[in-house]
């Protein structure tokens, strides 16, 4: 699904990750830690060709990304899913319109079906929300629209950037749940997080694998955990 | 998505595609306003260059059909020359009638300049010779030569020494007509451009979430163009209207008038500035369309 051979990626001069190799199979379920400024976000961008590697190379889904066209990430993107920290919406949409933007702006936008997406919109528990403008809602109530804007068009990969920063521990618990249940499903599921008692509970429910970003490289970790 | 698939989706619309991007209420002013004003002023470059055109027709027509024979002879060969000078146009052709004018005609000419008390037997005043010609015309150099063989003292003008420069000025005022014409769709490209760069760089939010949740740049793009090429179709449309009852409320133009009381559109070319909506659409249809790709390409 993902692979990394010897990618790399700099602001400036200097490397923030270099020697990244690794491959995600379909179906896993990944955490990636690091202390802040490590680089994790950046590596999430990789995967999903917001950024480029300026090193080695990184497939998606079998295709070189820096050989893709920007339709063809655009078309790259309708098959994963992002959930961002900051959860960025379109404030002028009501929530429902923007849990549904994956499939409005894709060519499968009538397939757009009320039933489908109020069941969706309950099963992320905003049904009485759905109606609501994006800044009337609540960090938790954010995280859980993103995430199922995240899986509208049936994505093969998940990926989550810090996904609980901005909730208490309980919502953390019911958005763990959630994306325990999409891997469940079949879905790739990556999320960056420092959280190590979410990995811990993780652990318990699902067999996930951690990576560690430390001084640009990755490496495996768990027996710290 | 090609620019033909473009232009049917820009028909068809997209309801979900236009509500994706919001309303942003100074440039749908400014794009409103601005495509309104120059669709006005574009009826009057139009309006400007018809009637210029017009002008120049005229004043062709009128100096082409006529022509004057000048005899400048000493007295007592005076009214042999202009017998010869009659005799021949009979017989060239391309001359439809030939008159030697008059005393009175002559005395009517010059009143303007002399007053009506001009003694024009004191006076060495060439006799004149006025000619019609049928639509095809004469040809002039033959019958420059013929002249100077039978009546040494006649000067043919075709005006064609008037007639040219005539023709050329009004030509040019027709030039510039279509000049300013080019000019404002220019100016109204440009300004759409900026109102579109405008747009899209207060919206650069919205483009990312777009992007990121999978949107093409077609797409994207398609949302922006669709809304300001309907935008300046409107502005224009009211421009073009206003600008043509403005036209119809200029003094009216008479057989004596001059360009600026002729500035006005006659039958069928009133209804030429029904072009400028749809022109000014298809420049802000273009305009928009490669701003947005340009703006998009910045963004990942």
């Amino acid at each position: 699904m993902i692979e990394m051979q010897d990618a790399a990626y700099g602001y400036g001069a200097e490397p923030l990750l270099s020697g990244l190799s690794l491959h995600l199979p379909p179906g896993s379920f990944h955490f990636l830690t690091g202390p802040s400024g490590a680089g994790k976000t950046t590596f999430l961008k990789l995967c999903y060709a917001e950024l480029l590697p300026t090193g080695g190379s990184v497939s998606l889904f079998g295709h070189t990304a820096t050989g893709l066209s920007r339709d063809g990430i655009a078309d790259l993107r309708q098959r994963i899913g992002v959930v961002h920290q900051d959860c960025r919406f379109l404030d002028h949409l009501p929530l429902h319109e923007n849990i549904a933007l994956p499939l409005t702006v894709s060519a499968k936008g009538g397939l757009v079906q009320d039933a489908n997406l109020a069941e969706l919109v309950g099963w992320v528990g905003l049904s009485a929300r759905a109606n609501a403008l994006p800044p009337e809602l609540s960090g938790g109530e954010r995280q859980r629209a993103a995430l199922a804007r995240a899986i509208i068009m049936d994505p093969d990969l998940i990926l989550a950037d810090e996904p609980t920063g901005n909730v208490d521990w309980e919502m953390s618990l019911r958005l763990l749940n959630l994306l325990v249940e999409l891997n469940k499903l079949g879905k790739t599921v990556v999320i960056a997080t420092h959280d190590l008692a979410l990995i811990r509970a993780a652990k318990q429910k699902v067999q996930a694998r951690v990576l560690r970003i430390q001084g640009g490289q990755i490496m495996a970790a768990g027996a710290d955990l | 998505m090609s620019i033909r698939g473009n232009l049917l989706a820009l028909v068809r619309g997209d309801g979900q595609a236009d509500r994706v991007v919001p309303r942003s209420g100074q440039s749908a002013r400014l794009t409103l306003a601005t495509s309104a004003a120059m669709a006005f002023l574009a009826v009057f470059a139009m309006a400007l260059s018809t009637a210029s055109g017009r002008l120049a027709d005229r004043w062709s027509d009128a100096l082409a059909q006529s022509s004057t024979i000048r005899i400048s002879a000493p007295a007592a060969e005076v009214e042999a020359q202009t017998w010869a000078v009659l005799t021949l146009l009979e017989q060239t052709p391309g001359v439809q009638s030939a008159r030697a004018l008059s005393d009175e005609d002559q005395q009517a000419l010059l009143a303007p300049w002399f007053g009506p008390d001009l003694p024009l037997d004191d006076l060495p005043i060439p006799r004149l010779v006025e000619i019609v010609e049928t639509p095809e015309g004469y040809d002039s150099d033959g019958l420059r030569q013929r002249l100077a063989a039978e009546a040494p003292g006649a000067v043919l003008d075709d005006h064609d020494r008037w007639r040219r420069p005539l023709a050329e000025a009004a030509g040019r005022l027709r030039l510039l007509g279509g000049l300013a014409l080019v000019l404002i769709l220019g100016a109204t490209a440009a300004m759409v451009t900026l109102a579109a760069q405008s747009a899209l760089s207060a919206n650069e939010q919205v483009v990312r979430v777009m992007r990121l949740v999978g949107a093409r740049d077609s797409y994207i793009a398609s949302a922006f163009v669709r809304r300001f090429t309907i935008r300046t179709l409107t502005g224009a449309g009211v421009g073009t209207l206003l600008g043509l009852l403005a036209v119809a409320m200029l003094p009216s133009a008479r057989d004596t008038a001059a360009l600026l009381t002729g500035l006005s559109f006659s039958g069928a070319s009133w209804f030429w500035p029904l072009i400028i909506p749809p022109l000014a659409a298809a420049t802000a249809f273009v305009a928009t369309r490669v701003a947005a790709f340009r703006t998009l390409k910045g963004l990942k």
